[in-house]
C-alpha cells in the first residue's frame, strides 16, 4: 500500500480537526470523538471530509463540526457523490434558513436518503411495500408483511428486506430485484422450507453455519422449480438472477425438481454436498433463521387449528340441523388436498361441501404448513378441546353486587344456549372534555379531504329524485298525463296525480357510532379513531343523517362502561368536539353489553333505516370471567342478532388484520370491512359510510 | 269494448331461445331448478357478479323450452313498468302489457335481474305471483291474471353488496327457493374459458389461477375478485392476438380497481402466471 492510501490514524486526525474546527471546540467538546468516527473511513474519504469541513467552517464553525461528526454515518449510507450532495444541501439550507435548520438537515440523514431516493433510480422499500404485500397476498392468500431490515430473511409471517435497493441502473430493474427477493422468501413459506426442524438438522454438522448456508442454497434450487411450475412468469424472474450452479450440483440435485419434492429432499441432499465448496449465493437469497421461523410457524399452527376447529364445528352444526342423525353422531368429515395447487375437496358424510371463504382460507394456509390437512384436524373432538380454561366462574349474585345507577343486561352463554340473567352491570357517563384544539387541528390536517368529502356527501344529500305522480309539482309527468287521458277514454276515473317534481328524498337514516375505547387502542389507533370521528362528523353534518357517538370499554361484567360523546339530540357543538378530543383508551372490550345498550338507544329514534356502525380494533375481550375467546365472540354475535331482529343494520369497520377469522361469524359476510392501514382510518371511515348508505 | 282493446294490444315478440346457451353445471342447480319449476315455486339466484346467473337462466329457459323475459331492475322501476299501462294511439286507447304481464300471459320465464335495485313498491306485484296464489292483479284493467303452470318467476341478487338500503326483505325472500352461485371450481372454470373463448387449455388454466389470486385480495382493498366473466373477456382478447399482460390489464385489473397501487399489484400477479 502506498502512503497516500493508508488512512490517517486517530491522533493525526485529531490534530487536523483541531486546526480546522478550533472555533467550534471547547473545553467540553474536543475533536476526539469526531476523529474516532473518521478514522474508520478510507484515506480518500478522510481527505474528502477534511476538505469539506474546511469549506463548511468558512460559513460557520458549528456547521463544519456537525458535518465532520455525521460524515462516517453518511458514508455508510451513501457513496461519495451522495455525501457531497448531502453537505451541499445543508449549505443551501444554511444560506436560506440559517444555522439551526442547516444542522437539522445534516442530522436528518435518513430524511435526506429518502429524498435522494425519491429523485434517483433507487427504490425505497416504503414506496413499494403495499404493492408487494398485495402481490404476495394474492399469490397464496396468506398475509405476509414486509419490514425493512439490514438482513434479508423471513419468519414466514414477515419478510425482512433491505430498506433501499440501488444496485441496478433503472428503477424498473431495482424493483425487479425487490420482487425476486419477496418471491423467494414467500416461496419459503409457501413450499414449506421450515416444515422440518432445521435447527436440529444443522446442529448435527460440525459447522452448523456452513450446513445452513448449503441448505439455503439447496432450498433456493428446490423453490425455484416449484415457483417455475406454479408461476411461469416468476420462474423467469428468478432465473434471470441466477448464476450457473457449481459443477456437479445439477447431477445430484435432480430430485429437487420433482413436483413432490419437500424440504426433506433438500435435507437429504445436504449430507451429500456438505463437504463441497460453498457456491456463490443467488442475489435474491438472503439468509435462513430457522429458530424464529419455527416459533412463528408454531404460533400460527396453534391459532389456525383452533380457528379451523371452530369453523368446522359450525359446518357440522348446520349439517346436523339439516339432516339430524338419529343416533346423534357427529357428521364425518373427509378432506383431500393438494400441496401443489392448495386445492382441497371437503366432504361431510360423503357429500362434497364448499366451506365459507374464511374456512377455505384457513385450510389453504394449513396446507402450506403441513403439505396437507392433518387428519386429526377434522376430528370432532368435542367442545372440551378448545374451551379448556374458559369456564366462567359461577356467580349468582350479580344483581346484588351492582352499584347504584348501573343498568343490568343479560348476556348470552353459548354453552348453555341461554342467557345469563342480569349478568352485566352497565354505567354510562360523558367522555371528559379533551383538548378542544384537537378537532381544529384535525380539520386543518385533512382540510382537502374534508372539502372533498363534503362535496360527495352533499351530492348524496342533494341527490334530487324526480318524484313522479304528484298532485302538484313544477313539471307535467307525461307518463301520468297520458295514462290519465287513456284511463279517461276507457271510462276509468283519471288520476289527479299528474305532476312531477324534483325533491330531495328524505334519507331518514339514523346511525349509532360505537367506538372501541379499549386499552389496545392506545397510541396511533386512538389518534386515528378520534380523527376518524371528526371526519365522520363533518361528513354527516353535510349529509344531514341523524347520528350519535358512544364509546365503550369495561372491566369485567360488573363494570361495563359506555361513554357518551354525542347523543342523537345534541348538535355537533363545541362540547361534542371537546369530547371527541377526550376519547382515550380505557380497559377491555366487552362488546355484547355495549351493543345491547346502544341498540336500545338507537331503537328509540324514529327512522326508516337504523345503522349500528362499530369502529373496532380487535375481537371482544374482557378481563377474567371467561369473556375472552369463543364466549365473547358468541355473546357479541348473539347481541348483533338481537339488534338485527329489532331492525338495526350492524356494520363493523375494523383495523384488526386477523378480523377475517371471526368478523364474518359475528357480523355476516358482507357487513364488515377491514382497513389494513390504521392511518387510512380517518379518510376511509366516512367513505365506507357513504357506500353503506347509498 | 274489452275485446276491441284486446285486439289492439301491443304484443312484443317473445324471446325464444333457439340454440343451447353454453352452461357448465356447478352442482345440483339444474335438477333443483327443474324440481322448483315442476312444483311451481319461484327461484332466487344468489351470487357475486359475473359467475353465471344470467347464463344459467337462459340455459334453463332453453332446456325447458320456455320463452324468457328479462328485466334489468333499476331504482326507477315502478310497478306499472312491470304490469303495463294504457297508451293513446290514433286517438284510441291502447293497453300495453309490461314485461311481467307478458310473461304471465304467455307462460314464459320472467327474470328480474338485480331485484334489490328496484323500487320497494315493485315487490307488491311480485308477492301474489310468488306464492301459491300465482296471480297478477292488474288494477287498471280490472283484470286478474292467473299464471299458467309454465310461468316461472326468477330473481337474482348479489348478497355481497354492502348497502343497508339494498337488502331483500324477508317477506320477499321467503317466497323463493334459493340457489347459491359461486365462482366455479378451477377445472370447470378453465373449461368454461376454453369453450367461451376458444383459447388454449394452458392459457385458460393460467387465467383461472390469476383469477383465484385476485380473489385472495378481496377484503384487502378489493370489493370483489375477478369474475369468470372477466376471465373470459381476457381470454377473448388474447384469442384476438392481444398480449397476455395487456389483456389482463385491460379486461381484469382496470375493471376491478382504480387504486394505482392495487392496479400495480394485480398486474404483478398477472405477470406471475404469464
Amino acid at each position: 500500500m502506498r502512503t497516500a492510501e493508508i488512512p490517517y490514524a486517530q491522533s493525526e486526525l485529531e490534530e487536523k480537526l483541531d486546526e480546522i474546527l478550533y472555533a467550534a471546540l471547547s473545553s467540553r467538546r474536543s475533536s476526539a470523538a469526531v476523529a474516532i468516527g473518521i478514522s474508520t473511513l478510507t484515506r480518500s474519504q478522510q481527505e474528502f471530509v477534511l476538505s469539506w469541513a474546511q469549506i463548511a467552517v468558512q460559513n460557520v464553525a458549528e456547521l463544519g463540526y456537525q458535518f465532520a461528526a455525521q460524515a462516517p454515518q453518511a458514508f455508510f449510507l451513501f457513496d461519495q457523490a451522495g455525501v457531497e450532495k448531502w453537505i451541499l444541501d445543508a449549505l443551501d439550507v444554511y444560506d436560506r434558513e440559517g444555522l439551526y435548520s442547516a444542522c437539522a438537515t445534516l442530522k436528518d440523514l435518513n430524511g435526506f436518503k429518502r429524498r435522494i431516493e425519491a429523485a434517483g433510480e433507487g427504490v425505497a422499500l416504503a414506496s413499494v411495500t403495499r404493492v408487494l404485500e398485495l402481490f404476495l397476498r394474492g399469490l397464496s392468500g396468506r398475509e405476509l408483511h414486509l419490514e425493512p431490515s439490514g438482513d434479508t430473511w423471513t419468519d414466514t409471517a414477515t419478510i425482512y428486506l433491505p430498506e433501499h435497493i440501488n444496485v441496478w441502473a433503472t428503477r424498473g430493474e431495482n424493483f425487479r430485484l425487490y420482487k425476486a427477493l419477496a418471491v423467494h422468501h414467500w416461496a419459503q413459506a409457501r413450499y414449506g422450507t421450515f416444515n422440518a426442524d432445521l435447527n436440529k438438522i444443522i446442529g448435527t454438522y460440525a459447522q452448523p453455519e456452513r450446513a445452513l448456508a448449503w441448505l439455503n442454497f439447496i432450498e433456493a434450487n428446490r423453490l425455484k422449480s416449484h415457483v417455475r411450475r406454479g408461476f411461469p412468469g416468476l420462474g423467469t424472474l428468478l432465473a434471470s438472477f441466477q448464476t450457473a450452479p457449481p459443477e456437479g450440483f445439477a447431477g445430484v440435485a435432480a430430485s429437487l425438481a420433482q413436483p413432490a419434492s419437500t424440504v426433506a429432499d433438500s435435507i437429504e441432499l445436504l449430507a451429500m454436498v456438505y463437504a463441497r465448496e460453498l457456491p456463490e449465493p443467488y442475489p435474491y437469497m438472503g439468509s435462513l433463521h430457522p429458530a424464529e421461523a419455527a416459533r412463528v410457524r408454531e404460533e400460527r399452527i396453534v391459532k389456525e387449528r383452533h380457528a379451523l376447529y371452530n369453523g368446522l364445528a359450525q359446518l357440522r352444526e348446520n349439517m346436523q340441523l339439516e339432516k339430524p342423525d338419529p343416533l346423534g353422531a357427529e357428521p364425518q368429515l373427509d378432506v383431500e388436498s393438494s400441496f401443489e395447487s392448495l386445492d382441497f375437496k371437503l366432504e361431510i358424510e360423503g357429500e362434497p361441501i364448499a366451506p365459507p371463504e374464511n374456512v377455505a382460507k384457513l385450510m389453504r394456509s394449513i396446507i402450506q404448513d403441513f403439505g396437507e390437512i392433518p387428519a386429526e384436524y377434522l376430528l370432532a373432538s368435542g367442545p372440551g378441546a378448545y374451551l379448556s380454561g374458559e369456564t366462567p366462574e359461577a356467580d349468582p349474585s350479580a344483581a346484588e353486587s351492582h352499584a347504584a345507577g348501573g343498568k343490568l343486561y343479560d348476556e348470552w352463554d353459548f354453552r348453555r344456549r341461554g342467557y345469563r340473567k342480569d349478568w352485566c352491570v352497565l354505567f354510562d357517563q360523558d367522555v371528559p372534555a379533551g383538548d378542544a384544539r384537537f378537532v381544529a387541528a384535525t380539520r386543518a390536517k385533512y382540510a382537502g379531504q374534508i372539502s372533498l368529502l363534503k362535496k360527495r356527501f352533499e351530492a348524496l344529500r342533494g341527490e334530487d329524485r324526480l318524484l313522479r305522480r304528484q298532485t302538484e309539482g313544477d313539471d307535467i309527468d307525461f307518463d301520468a298525463a297520458v295514462e290519465a287521458y287513456a284511463d279517461h277514454r276507457v271510462g276509468l276515473e283519471p288520476s289527479d296525480r299528474l305532476f312531477a317534481k324534483r325533491r330531495r328524498v328524505d334519507r331518514n337514516i339514523a346511525v349509532m357510532f360505537m367506538v372501541d375505547m379499549s386499552g389496545s387502542t392506545k397510541g396511533w389507533i386512538n389518534e386515528c379513531e378520534r380523527e376518524a370521528l371528526v371526519m365522520l362528523c363533518e361528513a354527516l353534518e353535510a349529509l344531514g343523517d341523524r347520528y350519535a357517538i358512544y364509546g365503550f370499554s369495561g372491566w369485567t361484567r360488573k363494570r361495563c362502561e359506555i361513554y357518551r360523546i354525542k347523543s342523537f339530540a345534541e348538535d355537533y357543538s363545541e362540547d361534542v368536539r371537546a369530547r371527541i378530543a377526550g376519547v382515550e383508551p380505557k380497559d377491555y372490550t366487552r362488546m355484547g353489553v355495549a351493543i345491547r345498550h346502544l341498540s336500545s338507544l338507537l331503537n328509540e329514534v324514529e327512522a326508516r333505516t337504523r345503522i349500528l356502525f362499530t369502529l373496532s380494533d380487535g375481537k371482544p375481550d374482557d378481563f377474567s370471567d371467561g369473556y375472552r375467546g369463543a364466549y365473547g365472540i358468541e355473546d357479541t354475535r348473539q347481541a348483533l342478532n338481537e339488534a338485527r331482529q329489532s331492525g338495526i343494520h350492524p356494520f363493523c369497520v375494523t383495523i384488526d388484520g386477523e378480523a377475517r377469522d371471526y368478523l364474518p361469524h359475528m357480523y355476516g359476510q358482507a357487513s364488515w370491512i377491514l382497513i389494513d392501514d390504521v392511518r387510512k382510518l380517518p379518510t376511509k371511515a366516512a367513505e365506507v359510510y357513504r357506500r353503506l348508505t347509498s | 269494448m274489452n275485446d276491441r282493446q284486446d285486439t289492439r294490444r301491443l304484443d312484443a315478440d317473445l324471446n325464444c331461445i333457439e340454440t343451447e346457451p353454453y352452461y357448465e353445471p356447478l352442482g345440483g342447480e339444474v335438477a333443483l331448478f327443474e324440481a322448483a319449476y315442476a312444483s311451481r315455486i319461484p327461484v332466487l339466484l344468489k351470487g357475486p357478479t359475473g359467475c353465471g346467473k344470467t347464463r344459467f337462466v337462459e340455459h334453463m329457459a332453453w332446456r325447458l323450452k320456455r320463452p324468457l323475459v328479462t328485466v334489468s331492475c333499476h331504482d326507477d322501476l315502478t310497478a306499472s313498468d312491470l304490469v303495463g299501462r294504457y297508451l293513446i294511439v290514433d286517438n284510441e286507447t291502447l293497453w300495453v302489457d309490461g314485461p311481467l304481464a307478458r310473461a304471465v300471459r304467455s307462460g314464459s320465464f320472467c327474470y328480474l335481474d338485480e331485484i334489490v335495485e328496484a323500487r320497494k313498491d315493485t315487490t307488491v306485484v311480485i308477492h301474489p305471483l310468488a306464492d301459491s296464489r300465482r296471480i297478477l292483479p292488474m288494477d287498471k284493467r280490472g283484470e286478474l291474471l292467473h299464471a299458467p303452470a309454465e310461468f316461472m318467476l326468477i330473481l337474482s341478487y348479489n348478497p355481497g353488496y354492502q348497502s343497508v338500503l339494498k337488502e331483500l326483505k324477508h317477506s320477499t325472500r321467503q317466497r323463493f327457493v334459493a340457489i347459491e352461485f359461486d365462482y366455479p371450481r378451477a377445472d370447470l372454470e378453465a373449461k368454461i374459458i376454453v369453450t367461451e373463448s376458444g383459447i388454449d387449455q394452458t392459457i385458460a388454466e393460467r387465467l383461472v389461477k390469476f383469477g383465484a389470486m385476485t380473489r385472495n385480495l378481496k377484503g384487502s382493498g378489493l370489493d370483489e375478485g375477478a369474475s369468470t366473466r372477466l376471465l373470459v373477456h381476457a381470454a377473448q382478447l388474447m384469442r384476438r392476438g392481444v398480449a397476455p399482460a395487456a389483456a389482463c390489464s385491460a379486461a381484469i385489473s382496470l375493471a376491478l380497481s382504480d387504486d394505482p397501487e392495487m392496479l400495480a399489484a394485480i398486474d404483478e400477479l398477472a405477470s406471475a402466471v404469464f
